[in-house]
């Protein structure tokens, strides 16, 4: 990442959003004669053809339809005439990053205005040609039309005249009950693609004359290449070049990717271990607890927690590092020469893509040119820019068009993990058994801060979006112990939001028992007063907590008699801006859970696209699922264990349950909905495995 | 190196590679059918399942010596007039997200329906389990096959 974090960025993005049409016009010379193009964000042409320009990355989540469908609607486009188009590395759209569940939020205001400048100057251009007042003449379906005298002109007949008009800067957005592709259940326009195996991922794009490239890379953390022979390598039909890409890895280029990988195998390294070969597990777990004790940044504090009496509770969570894993592994494609460099990378970061390639292959960063593919999954892996910089410099050697090819060990051993954390609660209860005082001790490495960005008064840059309160416990201290570990930190979907749910969710419901009330019952007691939780720049209410709480308890039929042996467990979370609350219903099979059906009810204010808001929900608590069940990096002598499939296994069909999804009606400002289904699977599911048991699981994964 | 010759969605193809390349790889680099997904390299996934004489296989693991002579179906020819049921299906429930694994998934449930028209959730349990998503995409997966079967009107 650039020297701003992923936190900043968005806070940015919003920031930068009040002002911004005046941004994004296109340099006076590239909007071709008749081409009505007033932002960046869309073209008008004479054959009516309407153009919506995706700034952020497709990854799954359904940016290239849900974007689109916000402009479209200040536009007053016919949906059916739209064309999509992937924005590349810019200047032009501010920070184009992928991730933080903020596509929505960050271009919400920016798609909206640029969709109704462009109305606004298609009316005054038809107005202007009819001789009419504004006021007369009404955007409707890719057409202005002036119904008293019956007369309509189509957006392209106007193009020409409504790019030579001046650009206002202060249009009238619609309001939500005028939404008509806002909130509709609009089909995803990639999904003809991808079933066909005409949608083009990273690993799929070719050039002529392309090579292909694996890398050996040192297994040790932060090991280093000390010689290696290529003799045999080289005799692998196609092989071409074999040659140290940096310190710490070989390049095997050949005209196949089999080539490559057949040669990368008979690759003979011998490798500089360094300073991490003797790592392990169990030497990050101690310095976790080692670090417990030292002093903490303060993320939310209310009242005085210490002072509070009354019954003590206290309870420890672990939680292991994580990888990402998406389906289709690491690649990017690069051809430098010389004075530019142009990459085709599957990416959530395609600008800083352009501005670590730049360096490492002594070019400025307009000397890049990044291309944004479609991506098999991300889930925050692609947030890194390794792959690019690795093909560019491939390329550079080689002097030739590469695409480098990670294999799916290659993603598992050499990926940037969640980091592993440690969580210590503490609560005093009074008379009744409800908290009068809630301590949450955070200890986690920080990724930002190992990857050399700010990290304010000590407190990763992330904090802020993820661990924040759910309860407006009278004295209430959430802490953070920033620590380090070598081993590779990334922001994998939800990041540390999943940890902090998973400990307070968990704990919560201790207090429950403790208290003996029921769970459900329980949290809604301490949501029940309408209070406005301050935690940084974001606004936590009580009133919208309680409200999908009570959305999922009423869906799932909480409190209703279920068939035997089967149990319910919920939790809820608030991150990213958005509410989300969860049941799971299980049953037990040789003491391992079986999850059946999840109710999710999520408030996410307005919802742009309720399909895919379904699908993002569904699609993160099987991801959280599989995270609670198994998830576990583990690291022995320096070097990551698991490898594939088999020892690191996502959830398979006969794991999976059913999902329901509820969304609260809103006309709020969209929020978050990429990351916040996933925080509370974990300690729902483990409250249902209480229930069922009464065993109390306070390390993930479930079943280590 | 040697040549091999495929028969590849119905069309008679004549490959120089060495025998041992895995047939994934000939389809994506040889045939430029690049429909066809590499996950795992190791038969875990599924995201390149194939059909060789209408069973179902993973391209991955299996040399393209094993199939010399053998007729072979990708997601490219899946459809041939059009699409297939299953894709029209796959539309219909949404299923793709990021859509990456989604025509192995598509191949494995062809292979089902070929064998087993009607098939009941168990059946597709064990015909599909081979098939990750970290999407997450199953639910969808099954509704859309059963909605292909025609055993399970639209919800």
């Amino acid at each position: 990442m650039s020297p701003l974090s992923r936190r900043e960025f968005v806070a940015a993005g919003v920031a930068a959003s009040a002002g911004l049409v005046i941004g994004f016009y296109l340099p006076h010379g590239e909007t071709p004669d008749k081409e009505f193009s007033p932002n960046a964000y869309l073209r008008v042409t004479p054959d009516n053809k309407v153009t919506i320009v995706v700034a952020r990355s497709e990854m799954g989540q359904g940016v290239r339809t849900a974007l689109p469908m916000i402009l479209a609607e200040e536009l007053e486009a016919d949906w059916k005439q739209i064309e999509i188009e992937q924005a590349g590395a810019s200047t032009l759209f501010g920070d184009q990053t992928t991730g933080g569940s903020a596509s929505i939020r960050t271009t919400w205001d920016p798609m909206r205005k640029a969709g109704a400048t462009a109305r606004e100057m298609l009316i005054s251009a038809a107005a202007l040609t009819w001789s009419v007042p504004r006021s007369a003449c009404t955007a409707q379906s890719n057409q202005i039309k002036h119904v008293s005298s019956n007369r309509s002109l189509s957006y392209g007949e106007l193009a020409a005249k409504a790019a030579a008009l001046p650009i206002p800067t202060d249009v009238p957005l619609k309001q939500s009950k005028d939404y008509k592709i806002i909130g509709q259940r609009l089909p995803r326009l990639d999904s003809p693609a991808k079933v066909r195996g005409e949608a083009v991922f990273g690993i799929d794009f070719r050039l002529p004359g392309i090579r292909f490239a694996t890398l050996s890379r040192c297994p040790v953390i932060g090991g280093k290449v000390s010689e290696f022979d290529d003799k045999e390598s080289k005799k692998v039909s196609g092989v071409s070049y074999v040659g140290k890409i940096g310190d710490s890895a070989v390049a095997v280029v050949a005209d196949s990717v089999w080539g490559a990988m057949e040669g990368r195998r008979l690759l003979e390294v011998r490798w500089d271990d360094g300073p991490n070969k003797d790592l392990n597990t169990a030497a990050v777990v101690a310095s976790l607890k080692q670090a417990a004790s030292k002093k903490s940044a303060s993320l939310y504090l209310a009242g005085d927690p210490a002072k509070a009496s009354g019954r003590r509770i206290s309870a420890e969570y672990e939680l292991p590092f994580m990888a990402h894993a998406p389906m289709e592994p690491g690649n990017c494609t690069a051809f430098y020469q010389g004075s530019k460099c142009e990459l085709w990378a599957p990416t959530q970061v395609p600008q800083d893509c352009r501005d670590s390639v730049a360096p490492a292959v002594g070019l400025d960063p307009d000397q890049v040119k990044v291309n944004v593919t479609l991506m098999g999954g991300g889930f925050g892996r692609r947030l890194e820019h390794d792959y690019a910089v690795e093909a560019a410099l491939v390329s550079k050697a080689i002097n030739a068009p590469v695409k480098v090819i990670w294999t799916r060990e290659d993603d598992m051993r050499f990926s940037t993990y969640r980091p592993a954390s440690l969580h210590q609660l503490s609560a005093a209860l009074d008379g009744s058994g409800f908290p009068s005082a809630m301590t949450h001790r955070i200890i986690s490495p920080s990724i930002s801060g190992q990857k050399g960005q700010p990290t304010p008064n000590n407190v990763d840059p992330d904090m802020p979006d993820e661990a924040g309160p759910v309860y407006g416990f009278p004295n209430y201290s959430i802490e953070y112990v920033m620590t380090e570990t070598p081993v590779p930190l990334g922001w994998m979907r939800s990041v540390y939001a999943l940890q902090a749910a998973f400990a307070l969710e968990s704990f919560v419901d201790e207090l429950a028992v403790a208290a003996g009330k029921d769970p459900v019952e329980y949290r809604l007691r301490l949501l029940a007063k309408d209070q406005d939780l301050q935690y940084f720049t974001t606004t936590w209410k009580t009133a919208r907590m309680r409200g999908v709480l009570r959305l999922a308890a009423e869906k799932a039929g909480w409190g209703k008699p279920l068939p035997p042996g089967r149990f319910r467990g919920v939790a809820c979370f608030g991150c990213f801006a958005s509410y989300m609350a969860e049941v799971v219903e299980i049953t037990m099979e040789n003491d391992q859970p079986r999850v059946h059906r999840v109710v999710a009810a999520v408030d996410c204010g307005q919802v742009v696209n309720p399909g895919i808001l379904e699908q993002q929900i569904q699609g993160g608590i099987v991801f959280a699922l599989a995270n609670a069940l198994r998830a576990k990096i583990t690291i022995e002598k320096g070097r990551v264990v698991q490898g594939n499939f088999d020892d690191y296994a996502p959830l398979r069909m006969d794991e999976a349950p059913s999902v329901e999804v509820y969304a609260v009606s809103s006309q709020d400002v969209p929020t978050g909905i990429g990351e916040p289904s996933v925080p509370p699977l974990a300690p729902a599911l483990c409250n249902a495995i209480y229930a069922a048991t009464k065993k109390r699981i306070r390390a993930l994964p479930i079943l280590s | 190196m040697a040549d091999i010759n495929l028969r590849v969605n119905g069309s008679e193809k004549k490959v120089s590679v060495s025998p041992e390349t895995p047939l994934l790889w000939v389809l994506r680099d040889t045939l430029e059918l690049t429909g066809t997904k590499f996950g795992c390299g190791a038969g875990l996934c599924g995201a390149c399942t194939v059909h060789v004489e209408g069973n179902p296989i993973r391209s991955c693991s299996t040399p393209v010596s094993q199939v010399s002579g053998k007729s072979v179906t990708t997601i490219e020819g899946l459809g041939a007039n059009g699409l297939h049921v299953l894709q029209e299906a796959w539309i219909a429930e949404e299923v793709p997200q990021c859509g990456y694994c989604q025509t192995g998934q598509i191949m494995s449930a062809a292979a089902l329906l070929a064998k087993t028209p009607n098939p009941t959730d168990d059946q597709i349990t064990q015909a599909m389990n081979g098939n990750l998503c970290r999407c997450g995409t199953y639910e969808r997966i099954r509704n859309a096959i059963h909605r292909a079967a025609g055993n399970r009107g639209p919800r």
